[in-house]
């Protein structure tokens, strides 16, 4: 099935199998290897990406679901100045990444909840910063420090 | 003692942060070569087989596949620790045997190809349990164990005995002796990526490159050559970025050896990549154990013997993991004073999966029986478990009855803090009432803090090269697995040579071109790493030196390097300039250098006794609990840590460390445990193995002991593993508190709690009654 969407601000079109999960289009057709397989069932957050400003598992959504969607994945995430988004700012500055194989699905679960709660005007306590990261495992931080990264993007510390 | 530094002991960033929090980091997942294939195990069907016959010819004729691999293909010697592992099989001992491999162009054909290979089994009855596999009628489980000659049980894969003072005359003035049986689960790393290796064999020159998340490059590199039975410098190992490894990448693994087969087959790169069940099957656990320990102590409190038995359920084969009595020894014979102490384990052949090691390395188990029975002491001599714990406290110049000797100690410190800080004689007292009831719990532990000589060298080399450009390299033996030990040689660097951190580049994930180092283990990465960095640096500075001065024409030794600059008395020159003058001016040189630091550590003797470390870390964890007495729920509040670091060099990466290895040593305590059926894993993912989630972290309060210990670098000791060591020991000991019962297994689960409060009320009704 051909499927257009706009992934990373460009627009393209592809050619799927109705099975094709949208991990394996990211990964193996689109060569975007940022973009973490930790489980596969939908219970590591590793493989999180922004679609239509919601931080998604993309093991568990079909590839051509994304037909129309705004895709953004962790290559997209930049800001004005190519440089790296606050997000990954904050995580590097807190201390938040170890081995790092989560940190993608960290980085992007975290963007996709202060998107919204800046466009919401609603600045999260931090019960509620850690409750928004509760999808996505680590084993190296013991969470910490990626609560605090967070925390700062949400309250613009 | 303490130097004033300017870039040791401030928070660094790790060092190649950027390409981790961009997905721009290459891990073994990312890797794609030209025509590469992809490889997929197929997996005995029953734990306990004869195999009859295995019959591939279906799977050979499926398009896409390129070669296949049975025991019958290959000509391979047996690997691990004792040598006791094949890997293919030719007869199933448990749930991960290996039975054939196949490579083909898509890792759907080759999982297809694995559904068309036909298998004949004759089942057998296993035996998991190791007390029913120590008994005289039990089947021999593994072939290739020497348990009857060794151990005089052919089931017996491993033993260690150890024993120092007089045990008879401690055990006649103890006032109370106290013997409990504790029992540990498996566990598994969990790391967040799976395990993946990819081979290239190339025919012509008979050399095989593996990308390989191994932990131990070099150790590796000789073991996959005595398993194909290869040269070892034929093999390169390459190191991607490793998601995660805690131990789990310390032995090499069937499928490791089966990939590069595979690739040495077809002719073709190679990949194989565990689905996340698979690598719930197949990585190594944490050991199981039963622990019977008898401890006792004399009236004022002062701790007289200690004598342990356990028995550890090994599994089908042996890796490393049985050796872990090399450190739980340590924890009996040594952590505390102890005047006599006898330690006997036995690792015992089970139909179960084989266990290895793990962060903490069989100390988190010793720790556990070892500071319950502390408690269930005090309690019966009506000593408060504080004061117990300080009266017998290690001191600074001990030498312990294993001969180990602690040239710096911050035991009591630690231990003195943590009481202090989390209010623990306040806490302790507080009266429970209610649905949720409030306890704290105490322990300490006692690890290597300056690597462990357990190999002929505990060693790291370094070569540093200075480039014209004023550019570092650092081409370094050690490894990084996420751990922050290159942020931390950058900043060893940084230190001493004044070189921004924009100009240094780590190398350190090839054996064609690295040094020697044993690997990532017994937390000794910057300590070894380290001090081989500082001695590389002092040769590399004399060479800098020795031009500068003649530059200059000054007669010094007293350079100050800065930014960039070296500087003496009023005169300054560039370090890339004094580089371009080594290389491009006569006699014409290059500004490398090679230093190879070994550990002043000594080999234990045939008694297990000896210094065996460059240094010994401390740390006590004191850790606050609430128990829901209507779940059974245990919730930590609070965790107070402090730890005799040495130094401490960079502050965040150290504190991550703690944060990380506390919350594995939560889950090790509350939720996580491999539930088997007949050696068939039940729970083989995440939604039935319960790893902790950004909401059950407690706050960590943090509070380093530094030392300053000559042997390390900056005064420094080895970090990583201690954090999880106490922690399910000191939670065990804060439920008791809480609600006056004491689980003596692990994970402390809300149904054994409920079952415990549920035998005590009735217990109480009795005594009404």
């Amino acid at each position: 099935m051909e499927i257009t969407f706009k992934i990373n601000g460009k627009t393209i079109t592809q050619n799927v199998k109705p099975g094709l999960l949208l991990i394996d289009l990211i990964r193996n057709k689109l060569n975007l290897k940022g973009t973490k397989p930790g489980c596969l069932e939908g219970e590591c957050g590793a493989c999180s990406v922004i679609i239509d400003n919601k931080a998604i598992n993309s093991c568990m959504y079909l590839a051509i679901n994304a037909q129309g969607k705004e895709i953004t994945t962790i290559e997209g995430l930049r800001n004005e100045d190519n440089k790296l988004d606050e997000v990954q700012e904050k995580m590097l500055e807190h201390g938040a990444v170890q081995c790092g194989f989560c940190t993608s699905g960290m980085v992007m679960t975290t963007k996709a909840f202060s998107d919204k709660c800046k466009s919401d005007g609603f600045v999260p306590n931090r019960e509620q910063v850690k409750k928004s990261l509760e999808g996505n495992l680590c084993r190296c931080t013991g969470y910490i420090k990626i609560i605090d990264a967070a925390a700062a993007v949400n309250n613009n510390l | 003692m303490k130097k004033k530094l300017k870039v040791i002991g401030k928070s660094a960033r790790k060092l190649d942060g950027k390409q981790r929090v961009s997905g721009k980091a290459i891990y073994g997942h990312d890797i794609q070569l030209s025509n590469m294939l992809h490889g997929s195990i197929l997996r005995t069907k029953h734990p306990h087989a004869d195999i009859i016959s295995i019959d591939t010819s279906k799977a050979l004729a499926l398009d896409g596949v390129e070669c296949i691999i049975t025991a019958e293909d290959v000509d391979v010697n047996n690997i691990s620790y004792k040598r006791d592992h094949p890997i293919l099989k030719k007869k199933a001992n448990c749930e991960r045997d290996e039975i054939a491999a196949v490579a083909a162009r898509t890792k759907e054909i080759a999982d297809k190809a694995i559904e068309l290979i036909e298998v004949k089994y004759n089942v057998l009855e296993g035996v998991y349990d190791p007390i029913e596999a120590l008994k005289e009628n039990a089947l021999r489980i593994n072939e290739f164990g020497k348990g009857d000659e060794q151990f005089g049980n052919k089931n017996i894969a491993d033993s260690f005995h150890y024993e120092h003072g007089d045990i008879k005359h401690q055990k006649s003035i103890s006032k109370v002796i106290i013997k409990k049986r504790y029992e540990l689960p498996r566990v598994t790393h969990a790391c967040m990526a799976t395990s993946n290796i990819t081979a290239e064999f190339n025919e012509l020159d008979g050399r095989l490159t593996l990308w390989s998340s191994t932990q131990v490059p070099f150790l590796y590199q000789r073991d996959i050559a005595h398993a194909l039975k290869m040269e070892p410098s034929n093999i390169r190992v390459i190191q991607p970025i490793i998601g995660g490894g805690f131990g789990s990448k310390l032995d090499m693994h069937p499928f490791e050896p089966i990939c590069a087969l595979l690739a040495k087959k077809s002719g073709k790169p190679v990949q194989i990549l565990y689905s996340r069940e698979e690598e719930f099957i197949l990585s190594p656990t944490r050991q199981p154990m039963i622990i019977d320990l008898t401890t006792g102590a004399d009236e004022n409190g002062k701790f007289t013997f200690r004598e342990v038995d356990i028995i550890k359920d090994n599994g089908a084969y042996t890796s490393w993991g049985a050796t872990t009595p090399f450190v739980m020894m340590q924890t009996y014979s040594s952590l505390y004073q102890i005047p006599a102490c006898k330690f006997d384990s036995l690792a015992v052949y089970t139909n179960n999966p084989f266990a290895g090691s793990f962060r903490g390395y069989g100390n988190p188990q010793a720790t556990f029986s070892l500071e319950n029975n502390i408690d269930l002491m005090a309690e019966e001599l009506g000593i408060d478990k504080a004061e117990i714990r300080l009266l017998n406290v290690n001191y600074k110049g001990e030498i312990t009855g294993q001969g180990l000797h602690y040239k710096t100690c911050g035991a009591k410190a630690a231990l003195d803090t943590v009481i202090d800080k989390s209010k623990y004689h306040k806490i302790k007292n507080e009266t429970n009432k209610g649905r949720y009831k409030r306890g704290i719990g105490l322990a300490s532990m006692l690890h290597v803090g300056g690597g462990a000589k357990i190999y002929r060298s505990d060693g790291c080399g370094t070569t540093l090269k200075m480039d014209h450009y004023g550019y570092l390299t650092i081409v370094t033996g050690s490894n990084e697995i996420g751990q922050g030990s290159e942020t931390v040689l950058a900043m060893i660097a940084m230190e001493e040579l004044g070189v921004s951190r924009n100009k240094i580049k780590v190398i350190n994930t090839d054996t064609d071109v690295k040094p020697w180092d044993v690997g990532v283990h017994a937390s000794r990465t910057s300590f070894v790493a380290g001090n081989s960095l500082l001695g590389a640096i002092a040769l590399l500075k004399e060479k800098l030196a020795s031009k500068a001065s003649k530059l200059l024409e000054v007669d010094t030794d007293n350079w100050v390097y800065e930014n960039g600059m070296m500087k003496v008395n009023k005169s300054e020159i560039k370090i890339d300039k004094v580089v371009r003058e080594i290389h491009f001016g006569s006699p014409n040189q290059l500004c490398t250098v090679n230093y190879f630091y070994e550990p002043p550590s000594k080999f234990q003797n045939k008694e297990f006794k000896g210094d065996v470390s460059g240094n010994y870390a401390f740390a006590s964890q004191a850790i606050e609990v609430e128990v829901d007495t209507v779940t059974g729920k245990v919730n930590v509040i609070n965790a107070h840590v402090s730890q005799d670091v040495g130094r401490v060099l960079n502050p965040i990466g150290l504190q991550g460390q703690m944060e990380g290895g506390l919350a594995t040593g939560i889950g090790y305590a509350l939720t996580e445990e491999m539930i088997y059926e007949k050696g068939v894993l039940k729970n083989p993912n995440f939604h039935g193995y319960k790893l902790l989630t950004s909401t059950d972290m407690p706050p960590v309060h943090f509070y380093p002991i530094e030392t300053y210990d000559e042997a390390g670098p900056y005064g420094s000791k080895g970090a990583g593993e201690a954090p999880l060591i106490p922690t399910a020991a000191a939670i065990a000991n804060a439920v008791s508190n809480a609600i006056g019962v004491r689980i003596y297994s692990l994970p402390v689960s809300a149904e054994k709690v409920l079952r415990a409060l549920s035998k005590k009320n009735k217990e109480k009704e009795t005594v009404v009654n």
